[in-house]
């Protein structure tokens, strides 16, 4: 537990280096403060089950396997990423990890993974589906259906809502009039249960009392942890709108230190033990990251590919063939766009009569 | 004799005992059968498993099919009508559309419902939406004319690996009537046209119910003018047989495509386009269209006759391009 909180925040440092050494392509979202329950919710899972996350939930994916050079290939959008180049961020899936990749309009991985719970279901296997959303993302028509769906379907699925105060730059209070985040659950039948989501250990007593559920046929429940998203949404926003004072109070609260304490306190493991880990961790991701920088970017070509199942005819743009223009026929005639000009040549007696008809 | 709906009803019936993994997801399919009758019988024999009735929420349906498509299943969404496909707008575009391309993992699924007008249903119950998903690459899009063609799409269509929207039209549905071959397994390929109809002065290009309008077109300016017109419907829309409608174009020098849907965007001027870059020598004529109108589906039936092409727009589109 305490290595994958110390390897999410370690990954997600390196990615920060290397975006502000423009090594990551796009746009970079972090979980800062928010690790604990990204990482305590997908320990309750076991193998065969799946997960959906939303963008600040790469503890979860680490937990479910995921090994740190793979997403650092994604990230800077290299050959043999796990979207070969396609999609960005954590857009990925990986059936045998159990992980099914969102796309960015929020909640619709709610409603696919509503899917993979209706199979589970549907075969008899045993599994269970864990899916996250921020609460801003609860708002989205498709969230409503998923929740509607998967509670009206009894669907093996639990639903962890990450109340981190803020939806972008909106205030949580502003996007919706429920006094508590849970009484959402309420409107569609579905039990949810409230948790720190700083507490590590809280989230993960809450994710295993949900995933039984779940497992033992019991349908659909929603978790809500309530956290501080403590950076800004995403690499580019200066967070201006945030109260200082009210940073400092979440800062205060950080889950790793705190999981710290309690191993401790708790005789669970030394201080020396705790460094050991996070050497180790250290260590294994500078060399993930050196071998990732080590790869190539993808061909341009690979854009064509893969947008069927069967490969489709060549759709290479007509002005990326050479020579390209007009004063060239013969070249041009050649070519799998345009008509072979001397196979069959316009019938000039039909011309004349179009000019005659004009 | 087999109508248009029990071409299609027979095609999931088959398919489903074929195949234990095909199942059925939609609004009142269950118990009531489907607003069109459609999967009558189909709880009684497939159970609640296989036919599933669902909330009204569109998104979460196509969304479940997508994520049991994953995991090795062929879901059929059925849309109460095509029109309530726009709340699913986002899971087909966003997310069945490009998760092949994204993840490497495909969703074979099926989306259908009843498109078209000539029912007096109004705005909601008579659209062609097939424009609205014609620029997103990785759907595939049927619209079949025939009970055979229904039947055979049908099936194709759930043994796609890929995203298929299945257009059904609804004024087909009852009028249609044919001789399907019995036992024979009834298979059409997804991406080839059908020529209709043979002919040497004019190609037409259409699909669904206008693939009638277009005969009855032709018959007139056959009696009448003694002009033959080839009529190629298309079946499939995306992948598009542009060869087919290439080569016709070929012996015909002349092309006129008609579409129930509205104009503006529509595949004709996809056609048109693609016409012009691959075959524009063979062209003795300009590219005609006989579409609907760019105004939503009007309910009152003059209006909405006046909005849907008709027979007589066709012979009147047909006889200026042979005397062009």
């Amino acid at each position: 537990m305490y290595r994958y909180l110390v390897l999410t925040r370690g990954l997600e440092e390196r990615f920060e280096r290397l975006f502000k050494q423009g090594k990551i392509v796009g746009g970079l979202y972090r979980s800062l403060g928010q690790e604990a329950t990204a990482v305590g919710s997908a320990l309750a899972l076991r193998e065969g089950d799946w997960l959906a996350p939303s963008i600040r939930d790469l503890g979860a994916l680490l937990v479910r396997g995921l090994d740190p050079r793979d997403t650092l290939l994604q990230y800077m959008a290299r050959r043999g990423s796990l979207c070969a180049g396609k999609d960005n961020t954590n857009h990925f899936t990986v059936p045998e990890l159990g992980i099914l990749g969102p796309v960015s309009p929020l909640g619709t991985q709610l409603c696919v993974l509503n899917g993979v719970a209706l199979a589970f279901k549907r075969r008899g296997e045993p599994h269970v589906c864990m899916t996250y959303q921020g609460e801003g993302a609860t708002r989205t028509g498709a969230s409503h259906e998923g929740f509607a769906f998967a509670a009206a379907l009894r669907l093996p699925i639990v639903i962890v809502v990450e109340h981190n105060r803020w939806a972008f730059s909106t205030r949580s209070e502003r996007v919706a009039a429920v006094a508590e985040w849970t009484d959402t659950a309420k409107a569609y039948g579905m039990p949810a249960a409230g948790v720190d989501g700083n507490d590590v250990l809280a989230v993960h007593e809450a994710a295993v009392e949900a995933v039984d559920r779940a497992r033992g046929g019991h349908g659909p429940t929603m978790i809500v942890a309530e956290s501080y998203r403590i950076l800004g949404h995403a690499q580019h926003d200066s967070q201006t709108y945030v109260p200082p004072e009210e940073l400092e109070r979440w800062r205060a609260r950080d889950p790793i230190p705190r999981f710290e304490r309690q191993l401790v306190e708790r005789g669970v493991a030394t201080q020396e033990e705790l460094r050991g880990i996070r050497e180790d961790v250290d260590a294994a991701l500078e060399r993930a990251v050196d071998d990732a920088l080590a790869a190539g970017m993808p061909d341009p070509e690979e854009a064509m590919t893969r947008v069927y199942a069967e490969p489709e005819p060549d759709v290479t743009p007509w002005t990326r063939m050479t020579p390209v223009g007009y004063a060239d026929l013969e070249v041009l005639a050649a070519s799998s766009v345009l008509r072979p000009l001397e196979a069959d040549t316009p019938r000039a007696g039909a011309a004349t009569a179009a000019e005659t008809a004009r | 004799m087999k109508t248009y709906l029990e071409a299609i009803r027979e095609a999931l019936w088959e398919e489903m005992k074929a195949d234990e993994t095909v199942f059925i997801m939609g609004e009142d399919v269950g118990a009531y059968g489907g607003a069109f009758k459609i999967t009558e019988g189909f709880l009684d024999e497939f159970g609640p498993d296989r036919v599933i009735d669902t909330p009204i929420s569109e998104a979460a349906i196509v969304g479940a099919a997508i994520g049991a498509a994953h995991m090795g299943l062929k879901p059929v969404c059925e849309m109460q009508f095509i029109d309530f496909i726009a709340p699913a707008f986002d899971m087909i575009v966003n997310f069945a559309a490009k998760v092949r391309y994204r993840t490497g993992v495909g969703a074979g699924l099926v989306i259908r419902g009843p498109c078209g007008g000539g029912a007096r249903a109004g705005p909601f119950h008579s659209q062609n939406v097939e424009s609205y998903f014609a620029n997103v690459a990785g759907l595939k899009m049927v619209a079949p004319a025939t009970a055979y063609d229904a039947k055979g799409l049908l099936r194709a269509a759930i043994r796609d690996p890929d995203p298929v929207l299945y257009f059904e039209h609804k004024f087909l549905y009852r009028r249609v009537k044919e001789e399907l071959p019995e036992g024979e397994e009834v298979l059409v390929p997804l991406g080839k046209a059908r020529t209709a109809r043979e002919g040497d002065a004019l190609t037409l290009v259409t699909y669904g119910a206008m693939v009638y309008k277009a005969e009855d077109a032709a018959e007139v300016v056959s009696k009448q003018d003694g002009a033959e017109i080839e009529i190629l419907d298309l079946r499939t829309l995306r992948p598009l047989d542009i060869a087919a409608i290439v080569a016709s174009l070929k012996r015909t020098g002349r092309l006129l495509i008609v579409h129930e849907a509205a104009r503006f965007g529509g595949f004709a001027g996809e056609i048109t386009a693609q016409v012009c870059e691959e075959a524009f020598e063979w062209l003795d004529a300009p590219i005609r269209r006989v579409t609907a109108l760019d105004t939503p589906v009007p309910y009152s039936p003059p209006l909405e006759d006046y909005y849907l092409p008709q027979t007589e727009d066709i012979v009147t589109a047909a006889r200026w391009l042979l005397a062009y």
